[in-house]
């Protein structure tokens, strides 16, 4: 066996960059889709298929019936959520992505808590639901619902309080986006 | 359904409808009709019908095919669609791959049927290997009836979800009043920008419902897809910039891929490559892109491509890279390929963009489209500026391919070497038959020694490496091309995979040749397991049958060659038979294909072993 030397140059150049091996963080990505069978299917497929890590996904129709809106949080580097929106560009049903991490943008999510309560602390719990603004939308013997609402960082603020008093069970819907100002990605996609 | 007490069916939890309710009536009707087939004698213009014309109305005058339960309405109508030739294979997978060879062959869509269940899921290996390829084909499944899916009914798999992340897209019809929308997006979408496998899923209801419905016009059909507007033309801005970087390089290589094949951008290759005198390398599914006599045609790239082209890329300052995507068996280890070249990147998927390798100037769009509103832009260069530049890749270009070959047709001992076996099936065709090759060592050989001189003229599945893709694929090629000699070049190990598909080459009288390269071997494993498994050979030798009783079994005319000079005849004589023949290649069963680069190495690390010592 003989190992080939290859070319002969005198200065090493630097190793060639591997896409998407960059340092990662939290993307948002707005996808505007066909409201057909199964989209939400050949999205997550797709994420799950290259390999891509959402933290959350939330679907939700448009004020066209025919026309659904994804927010989808990916943790990722720049060639990778590129690569990512690029792949959904690929499905037929996809007709607008946009990557909004770095834009002026409306981020909310919501959760309910169910939240351990006693005669004795109850009042506490409200007081520090209302000063997160949060709310209380069910109230029982042992227990009552918070409804959390804000960006990620504030729900998870709210939650991390009443962890304290002991949390039965909670749902969070992930986080939903909208650009600041009079731009509409909806009506980018009707042009 | 309302819990009373005391009533035994109160504590019943089930899924089924109420008698009389019109899901039951629906499910019963639909279990009725899997039970006892109605043929009723026709006619009026049902589900079946709409498929037919459709396909027709595409220009396919050919179908691969495989009937079943769920299948059989489109079965009983195929009969009055004299002018669509229906080609029954022998399992589902060489149906697949035949419309691959078809599409591969012509540059038009392919088109291959299966039943629910099996006859769907047989599919599946060939709807991928067209998916990796990008080649496009319409795979058409039938279902259980609507009201039965979901229930686990005869035959019944969810084939959408299962094709879903292996095709360009997927439908599931229930309705025959869609068919003919769906049909002509199908097409559409198969054969427009990058192309790919499109699979069709219908209900048997749906087959046998009456329908009036039109068939939509190409604009209605865009209209309906606003999603999909592949970029064909590339952005003026890149496009001058893709002229600075060739005006500046000194070691310019252009890399043609598949896309120059698809967008049928031979000629406007040629043109660039001439008018600035950039030599050119292809990748595997490039050969064919450039005729291998051509002055600037380099060679073949990658993991077993040709070391002179492979050191052209480690010194190239630019590579142009048309229409191919840097797959890990063209790049070897990204961090140390091609270290001192600029990158230009054309394709007209933009996520295949920066996806392997990260590229200096990308273009989005056809190739076609963008060579030729290159080719005014790009400065000439004449010969004399690259004198020295060429004069070095003619140097290395000498070394590696006089080492690596067999001129005498003997590898070592009197054994018959593959690549010889390649040149002379090239030689006794003029280099003009289709060659398909199988998968593993007999793939790398027909790449590398076929001396291919027009487009789509050697066929390989690139991407998936599906092994015993050649003789089905032939099946297709020869089929769509009957104008050209079709040769399918297999291993024992590939050709035992499909060879069921010998009966369909006979019932319909299909013309092809095959070469079976014999060592007894799963070739590929074995070198692998001699190079970097320690010699440790395992699972890797193989029995096979008497290919010439087989054959005669058949009805196949076949010959045996095990020396150099009973080659040629073989291979004249087969060329001679009507209808389908086989040539027997007893091969030296240690026989390597070097260069190999190993896996997670880069392309200056290619191991080479041509045999001065036994």
């Amino acid at each position: 066996m003989s190992a080939d030397t290859g070319t002969t140059s005198a200065a090493a150049p630097p190793p060639r960059a591997i896409p998407g091996s960059g340092a990662g963080r939290r993307h948002v990505v707005v996808a505007v889709v066909q409201n057909r069978t199964g989209v939400l299917n050949r999205v997550a497929s797709l994420m799950r298929a290259r390999n891509f890590n959402i933290e959350s996904l939330s679907v939700s129709h448009t004020d066209s019936d025919d026309i659904s809106r994804m927010t989808i949080t990916i943790h990722g580097d720049e060639f990778a959520v590129e690569q990512a929106t690029k792949q959904l560009y690929r499905l037929i049903d996809v007709l607008k992505v946009q990557d909004v991490t770095d834009e002026p943008t409306v981020q909310h999510e919501l959760a309910l808590v169910k939240v351990r309560a006693t005669d004795r602390n109850r009042g506490e719990i409200v007081s520090i639901v209302e000063m997160n603004r949060g709310r209380i939308v069910d109230l029982a013997a042992e227990a009552v619902i918070v409804e959390a609402t804000g960006t990620e960082a504030e729900v998870d603020a709210l939650v991390a309080l009443l962890r304290g008093f002991g949390i039965k069970e909670i749902v969070r819907t992930g986080a939903v986006v909208m650009s600041r100002g009079s731009q509409s990605i909806e009506e980018a996609v009707k042009r | 359904m309302t819990v009373m007490n005391g009533d035994p069916a109160a504590d019943r939890r089930t899924h089924v409808p109420d008698e009389g309710t019109s899901a039951a009536e629906a499910i019963e009707k639909a279990q009725r009709d899997m039970l006892h087939e109605g043929h009723v004698r026709k006619r009026t213009r049902i589900g079946a019908d709409i498929v037919c014309e459709a396909i027709l109305r595409q220009g396919v005058d050919v179908l691969f095919g495989y009937p079943g339960g769920v299948v059989l309405p489109l079965y009983d109508v195929l009969g009055d669609y004299p002018e669509l030739r229906h080609i029954l294979v022998r399992h589902e997978q060489g149906a697949a791959h035949a419309a691959d060879g078809f599409a591969r062959a012509t540059g038009r869509v392919g088109v291959c049927l299966g039943t629910s269940g099996p006859g769907a899921t047989n599919l599946v290996t060939g709807i991928a290997t067209a998916q990796l390829d990008s080649i496009p084909i319409v795979a058409i499944t039938g279902n259980v009836p609507a009201a039965l899916i979901g229930k686990d009914a005869f035959q019944e798999i969810d084939i959408t979800g299962i094709t879903l992340p292996m095709t360009k897209h997927n439908y599931l019809v229930r309705d025959a009043n869609e068919l003919p929308r769906v049909l002509a997006e199908a097409f559409h979408i198969a054969r427009t920008g990058r192309p790919g496998p499109v699979h069709i899923d219908i209900t048997k209801d749906a087959l046998q419902q009456e329908s009036r419905t039109e068939h939509p016009s190409e604009e209605e059909v865009l209209a309906g897809l606003p999603g999909f507007r592949p970029t064909l033309d590339g952005h003026p801005r890149q496009l001058r910039l893709v002229a600075q970087e060739i005006a500046k390089a000194k070691r310019p290589l252009i890399l043609a891929g598949h896309g120059i094949l698809i967008a049928e951008a031979w000629d406007e290759l040629r043109e660039l490559a001439e008018k600035a005198n950039i030599p050119i390398a292809w990748s595997l599914l490039g050969i064919g892109a450039i005729d291998e006599r051509h002055p600037l045609a380099y060679g073949y790239m990658g993991m077993h491509g040709w070391k002179h082209v492979n050191r052209a890329i480690q010194s190239a300052d630019l590579l142009i890279a048309l229409g191919m995507r840097f797959d890990d068996r063209v790049t070897g280890n990204v961090r140390t390929y091609a270290p001192h070249a600029r990158i230009v990147h054309v394709d007209i998927d933009p996520a295949e963009i920066g996806k392997n390798v990260a590229v200096d100037v990308p273009i989005v769009g056809d190739a076609r489209h963008i060579l030729r509103a290159l080719i005014p832009l790009v400065e000439p260069v004449g010969p004399e500026a690259r004198a020295s530049y060429l004069e070095q890749l003619a140097e290395w270009r000498h070394d590696s391919e006089s080492s690596s070959w067999h001129g005498s047709g003997m590898w070592r001992n009197g054994l018959l070497s593959a690549d010889y076996v390649i040149d002379q099936i090239g030689e006794a065709n003029d280099h003009d038959a289709t060659m398909v090759a199988d998968v593993g060592q007999n793939q790398m050989w027909t790449a590398r020694y076929g001396g291919y001189r027009r487009p789509r003229s050697h066929l390989s599945s690139g991407g998936l490496g599906t092994m015993g893709y050649s003789v089905p694929t032939a099946m297709g090629a020869a089929l769509g091309r009957p104008d050209k000699t079709t040769w399918a070049i297999c291993g024992d190990g590939g050709f035992q995979m499909t060879i069921q598909e010998l009966a369909t080459l006979v019932q319909d009288r299909i013309p092809v040749r095959i070469a079976l390269l014999d060592n007894h071997k799963l070739g590929m494993i074995r070198q692998w397991q001699e190079i970097f498994y320690e010699s440790n050979f395992h699972s890797s030798t193989m029995v096979g049958p008497d290919y010439l009783k087989l054959c005669e079994a058949y009805g196949i005319p076949a010959w045996k060659a095990t020396k150099p000079e009973e080659v040629r005849p073989a291979v004249d004589a087969a060329n001679a038979v009507d209808g389908p023949a086989l040539v027997w290649f007893e091969i030296a069963s240690e026989q390597n294909v070097f260069p190999i680069m190993p896996a997670g190495k880069g392309l200056s690390d290619l191991i080479e072993d041509w045999g001065a010592e036994s």
